[in-house]
């Protein structure tokens, strides 16, 4: 299609699965010199895979490598690891810091690039010992500080900076490679205010106007518009769209590109909707949660019994700092009401007491004690909190390991957990099985409102629809209150009665299942549908 | 903020040192020692200790703590000494020739060390402390059964009167005063300020060392090891091979701390062969602590500092507790009980100060909107319901 | 073959065939394997419940316990404390058992409160913490207690307690003789003394089937998991450090009254590192420990360090000491360097 001479890098026909299971197909497109490419698409429609190819990380190679071709400068890529493809002129700036925060601005943007005076000794130390020329490094980083057309100092230590400076300081480090081709931004605007990010775009054409290629990943999908000069739209691993500026496109297009076709089967849903607006089992007002990566900021939302609510929203919104807020998991405050009762927050206990429980997204960190059999794994929770399983014997109330065996058997069955027995270890089980350990350890807390977070996330399909069917069932036939935590809108429309999208640490706005894929696609970018017309 | 706050800030980073320089002013008119008997101690000590507690600063700065396994060194001089010894070099030239033998032995040991530690990220300290111990018994062997039968050893006088193994302690006549009474030797008088003998010799070559460690940091590779001692995962990253950059910080210490207990054998000249190695491990940790020094931070002046307040209390507070309390015994484990307890505090209070600065680094992921620019130390506190 | 080898575990498999060879060797340099049995049953014996003081903070994550000294320390306090009050017999055993416990609680308390106040670096904090405390305690000896009995202290007058002091006139062996029989003319069998080795393993592994210990199991396990499910990781850790601390000091009175001495100044630091081996040959890891890992640690342990010497000590004189720093701190090492699965 391009083929001038300017085209910098070429995906042609990539593809990956990972065991069996397609993530990534048939994805071409190319980029040339000094041009900015938008990336959208959902959590999960393979924008990190795409990443991780290029970058030829671990687990891409240990797991049998891709399909396809990467043409760097019209060379085919074969980079053995990650520095490979730094060395080539590939750089990409993480949403997480990788800084040193007792390093200055110029250690950090140089580490281990640092000019050198040469020095007698040195040689036999292969340069080791030459002494750090510092003064050259600080003309080199206010070099491309200045570039960037940032107000920042070089000389101040990263722990000491704002957030956003941070993030500047991170980009810095990648613009100041000699030989910088292709630079990936993944989310960097995610952290900043409107005005950093302001000057972040601006710093992105800059760079552009120097001849760098840029891929620009951003759920902000007026930010695409405003800078790139093409955009690709991934979604379910396929390339769905790939449309250069001059031919134009508006925010409600990309929305509806990212999200998809709007659902055809409502099997799994409730046939009708249940009636009880009024009957609130839990008033949630002015929550915030300080959970690292996913802080809730001012959410409002109401919670009816017996109905299944979806919670959804892009990754790092928030929307999983909710029910880790109030399970006491992570520190929280505002006001939350259960059954018109004030609820103590911070406090696992007294949320397990009043028969909430959570499925956490953090399998091997909340949910599963890995070394342990599985039967402790599903009883352990409801023998602390109700006091089950326990026998006495001469006075002492002492583990009744019989029952607890007996009791998980019931669940092996019911569930389908694939294990050798319930003596088995966790740690030895699939990540579906491990999951349906989570779900049983749940219900056998007989719970009231069920929190279940990413229930789906990292198992295959089979387990999946069996976790989904389960939840389902168990909604229904015990009446139960469950709150569903997922980036995977298509799994919500599925499943749920109401769908709240979390956008930017609070509600942006809450949905029947069966709406409008655009309107999700609008609410999960931060922007209201009232302002479509606009 | 305000200048309050930061006297506050300020003494609560220095406690360490601030509560044993109290200690050591309350109990110093207790000790009865005159002034310049303990000026003419700190002096000595101070060349003679020094250059040991420096050995301790790359491991740290590699973010490996403390290490207690500093006598990994120590053994290797031990040995070098023996040899020494045996062969009857004496003088500069013989202390010389001890830091060159020890040279390989250390080595072997740190890299024996190094290669632990690095299996062992995020307990270094008691690793290295069980190491030293581990190595002991292994330093034994070779020593106590290995030399004068398998290793030959000419001077009888060295070993046991079985035949074989070396003597509990050995006098080190050869090389004793080597550097600290050279320039005496040389001038043929002694080298003094206002009565107060000057190790002149000693004194230089523990400021070479710290030159040395000065400059070392200014390096490429000192620049290596800060990165990896503040963030192996960043470093990693950025290609700097972490493990061997700490097995590298280790071979360094491990060397350093060869001569430096050969510096402190020819002061000191009386050498224990079994028993000295971990004790001098744990008397460098004090002195080095006691200067203000956490687990992961310390710097030249405090290491000076440290090695003359950590040898007044040793000299002060055993004869006033002994004073106080009419007992001869109270001092030997007056000692004891300072060293360890200025340890046991400086490692609970970096331990504690670590957690709230943990605790604190999490809270400030709440703050979102609003211009963080210059809101960066300024962050609101939500208020948490109790 | 490999699974069973895997099943029991290299260490233990290595220093088991080692014990043996121990013991096969004994009629060939020597030494009557009926002195060598005597002594490792009596070893035995004396040193399980002590080793048995471990379990709580291993299984609760507080790791290996390096502070075991601070309940060592709490033992010797109640031992003095009973001779000073002339206690014999029976009432003088239970009255050290239950000075040395009240001790060994006030001061678990304390330590548990330091433990729960830092992050990292637990064992060695613990290590120099009951250091230091071993040394304040040596001042107390030396001079400040005010105790008179002149069985403890040293003739010369003031108040300067002896090293060693001899408990056969008060409860020396009170344990050892009840129930107790003889095998040949060398062996004595000290049934008392395996009784109540029993019977304080046999509260531990009950503790750990209550509710409470299975929290403390789960804290341990992943404290995660523990909190979601409402439990206190410090509240755990507290009660496992008093535990710990309190049980080594419990384990101290049955230590002395089978080795009929009280040892005190800085003796109780020499018992740190072999007692965290013992248990740590066992087959414990540094969040897991079972009953069982302590009677096959304790035995193995003890086993090699009474029985080599025997066997040493005629062909290579003093070795047996240095291989006893090897064989304990290179079992530690090797714990500390294991991968850990996470």
């Amino acid at each position: 299609m391009h083929t001038d001479n300017q085209e910098v890098l070429r995906f042609e026909n990539v593809g990956k699965s990972f065991f069996g299971n397609q993530v990534l197909k048939d994805i071409s497109f190319s980029l040339e010199k000094g041009k900015i490419l938008g990336l959208v698409g959902e959590n999960g429609a393979g924008k990190s895979t795409m990443m991780k190819i290029l970058f030829s990380m671990d687990d891409i190679r240990e797991t049998g490598g891709y399909e396809g071709a990467i043409y760097l400068d019209g060379v085919r890529l074969d980079f053995n690891n990650p520095m490979d493809a730094i060395n080539a002129g590939v750089g990409m700036v993480h949403q997480e810091f990788s800084l040193i925060p007792g390093f200055t601005a110029t250690e950090n943007i140089l580490l281990n690039r640092e000019f050198t005076k040469r020095s007698v000794i040195s040689k036999a130390f292969r340069g080791k010992l030459d002494t750090l020329d510092r003064r050259r490094m600080h003309l080199s980083a206010q070099e491309v500080i200045e570039l960037l057309g940032v107000n920042l100092d070089p000389d101040m230590f990263v722990s000491n900076m704002p957030v956003g400076h941070k993030q500047f300081v991170e980009i810095s480090r990648e613009v100041n490679r000699e030989n910088v081709k292709v630079l990936i931004f993944d989310e960097p605007t995610a952290v900043l205010t409107e005005s950093e990010a302001q000057v972040l775009l601006h710093a992105l054409r800059t760079l552009a106007d120097r001849g760098v290629a840029i891929i620009f990943i951003s759920h902000r999908l007026q930010e695409i518009i405003d800078v790139c000069d093409s955009v690709i739209v991934l979604r379910d691993g396929e390339l769905v769209k790939d449309v250069r500026k001059e031919e134009g496109y508006s925010v409600v297009q990309l929305a509806k590109w990212m999200v998809g076709r709007d659902v055809e089967s409502k099997s799994a849903r409730r046939e009708k909707g249940l009636d009880n607006a009024d009957d609130i089992v839990m008033d949630i007002r002015n929550l915030w949660v300080n959970m690292a990566g996913e802080l809730v900021d001012d959410v409002n939302l109401s919670i009816r019994r017996g109905e299944f609510l979806g919670v959804g929203g892009l990754a790092g919104q928030g929307k999983l700092g909710i029910p880790n807020g109030i399970m006491g998991l992570a520190e929280a405050g505002g006001t939350v009401l259960y059954d018109g009762k004030p609820f103590a927050l911070n406090s696992p206990k007294a949320a397990l007491d009043l028969k909430l429980a959570f499925v956490s997204e953090d399998r091997r960190g909340f949910g599963l004690l890995l070394d342990e059999p599985v039967y402790w794994n599903v009883t352990f929770s409801s023998m602390q909190v109700l006091n089950k399983y326990l026998k006495r014997y001469l006075g002492v109330r002492l583990r009744d390991d019989k029952e607890m065996r007996e009791t998980t058997r019931e669940y092996i069955n019911s569930l389908e957990i694939r294990c050798v027995s319930e003596k088995q270890k966790v740690r030895e089980l699939s990540g579906g099985n491990q999951q349906k350990v989570c779900l049983a350890r749940a219900f056998d807390l007989e719970p009231e409102l069920l929190f279940v977070s990413e229930p789906t996330r990292g198992i295959d399909i089979g387990a999946k629809s069996l976790v989904l069917q389960a939840l389902k069932s168990y909604n229904e036939d015990k009446g139960v209150t469950i709150v569903m935590v997922s980036s995977e809108l298509e799994e919500l429309r599925s499943i749920c009665d109401r769908i709240a999208i979390i956008c930017d640490g609070k509600v942006a706005g809450i949905l029947s299942a069966d709406e409008d894929s655009e309107k999700f696609g609008l609410l999960m970018s931060g922007l209201r549908s009232d302002k479509e017309s606009a | 903020m305000s200048k309050k706050l930061d006297f506050k800030v300020l003494f609560m980073k220095n406690i360490v040192p601030v509560i044993f320089l109290l200690m050591t002013a309350i109990m110093m008119p207790f000790s009865g020692y005159s002034g310049k008997f303990l000026v003419q101690e700190i002096v000595t000590r101070l060349g003679r200790d020094t250059f040991l507690v420096l050995a301790l600063l790359i491991p740290l700065m590699a973010g490996m703590g403390i290490n207690f396994g500093l006598g990994l060194g120590a053994m290797a001089s031990q040995i070098a000494l023996v040899f020494v010894t045996d062969w009857h070099v004496t003088g500069v030239s013989g202390v010389l020739l001890a830091m060159l033998i020890s040279t390989p032995i250390s080595l072997v040991f740190g890299l024996f060390g190094g290669y632990l530690l690095n299996n062992a990220k995020g307990r270094e300290m008691i690793t290295s402390y069980v190491l030293g111990f581990f190595m002991l018994g292994a330093y034994q062997i070779i020593v106590l059964f290995g030399m004068g039968s398998i290793i030959p050893i000419g001077d009888e006088g060295l070993l046991l009167s079985r035949g074989f193994g070396i003597r509990n302690t050995i006098m080190l006549d050869g090389v004793a005063g080597s550097f600290d009474t050279l320039l005496d030797r040389l001038f043929g008088f002694r080298v003094q300020i206002a009565d107060i003998g000057i190790p002149v010799v000693t004194i230089l070559v523990v400021a070479l060392l710290c030159l040395l460690t000065w400059w070392f940091r200014r390096t490429k590779l000192g620049q290596e090891i800060r990165a990896v001692g503040q963030d192996m995962g960043v470093s990693a990253a950025s290609g700097i091979n972490v493990s061997r950059t700490r097995i590298i910080s280790m071979l360094i210490s491990t060397v350093l701390a060869g001569y430096g207990y050969i510096v402190f054998m020819q002061n000191v000249s009386v050498m224990p062969v079994y028993t000295g190695a971990n004790t001098v491990a744990t008397y460098a940790a004090a002195a080095l602590l006691v200067g203000g020094a956490t687990a992961s931070k310390a710097g030249i002046p405090g290491v000076i500092f440290g090695v003359a307040l950590f040898h007044l209390l040793f000299i002060v507070t055993p004869m006033a507790a002994n004073r106080i309390f009419g007992a001869a015994e109270v001092a030997e484990y007056f000692r004891l009980f300072i060293s360890y307890s200025i340890i046991a505090l400086a490692l609970v209070l970096n331990g504690w100060n670590a957690k709230k600065e943990k605790d604190r680094a999490l809270f400030g992921h709440r703050n979102r909107g609003g211009d963080r620019i210059n809101t960066a130390d300024a962050q609101p506190e939500p208020a948490t319901p109790k | 073959m490999s699974g069973l080898i895997k099943k029991i575990g290299w260490p233990r498999l290595i220093i088991g065939l080692f014990l043996t060879g121990l013991f096969i060797a004994c009629p060939f340099v020597g030494v009557n394997i009926q002195f060598a049995v005597n002594d490792v049953m009596g070893r035995f014996g004396m040193n399980l419940v002590l080793i048995l003081s471990l379990v709580p903070m291993i299984q609760s994550g507080c790791g290996l316990n390096f502070g075991v000294p601070l309940g060592i320390v709490s033992g010797a306090f109640g031992a003095v404390c009973s001779v000073e009050l002339q206690a014999t017999g029976f009432m003088g055993i239970l009255t050290a058992m239950l000075i040395a416990c009240s001790f060994a609680i006030v001061i678990g308390l304390i330590y548990g409160n330091i433990l729960n106040r830092i992050k990292g670096d637990e064992m060695i904090i613990s290590t120099y913490v009951s250091m230091a405390f071993v040394g304040f305690m040596c001042l107390l000896w030396v001079r400040l207690l005010p105790f008179k009995n002149p069985l403890l202290l040293y003739g010369f007058g003031g108040s300067v307690f002896k090293p060693q002091i001899p408990l056969s006139n008060h409860w020396a062996g009170v344990l050892d003789k009840v129930l107790y029989f003889k095998i040949g003319p060398v062996i004595e069998v000290p049934v008392g003394l395996f009784l109540i080795g029993a019977l304080c393993c046999f509260l531990m592994w009950l503790f750990f089937r209550s509710k409470l210990g299975t929290a403390m199991t789960a804290a341990g396990s992943n404290p995660e998991y523990a909190r979601a499910a409402g439990v206190s990781i410090d509240k755990m850790r507290l009660i496992s450090v008093v535990m710990s601390t309190s049980i080594a000091a419990l384990g101290m009175i049955i230590y002395y009254q089978h080795y009929t001495f009280v040892q005190l100044y800085m003796t109780p630091i020499n018992l740190m590192l072999p007692t965290v081996a013992a248990i740590l040959i066992g087959g414990a890891a540094i969040r897991k420990a079972t009953i069982t890992n302590v009677i096959i640690g304790t035995f193995l342990f003890q086993g090699v360090v009474t029985v080599g010497p025997m066997v040493a000590g005629s062909a290579f004189g003093d070795i047996a000491d240095a291989l006893r720093l090897v064989i304990s701190n290179g079992m530690i090492l090797y714990a500390l360097t294991r991968k850990e699965q996470r």
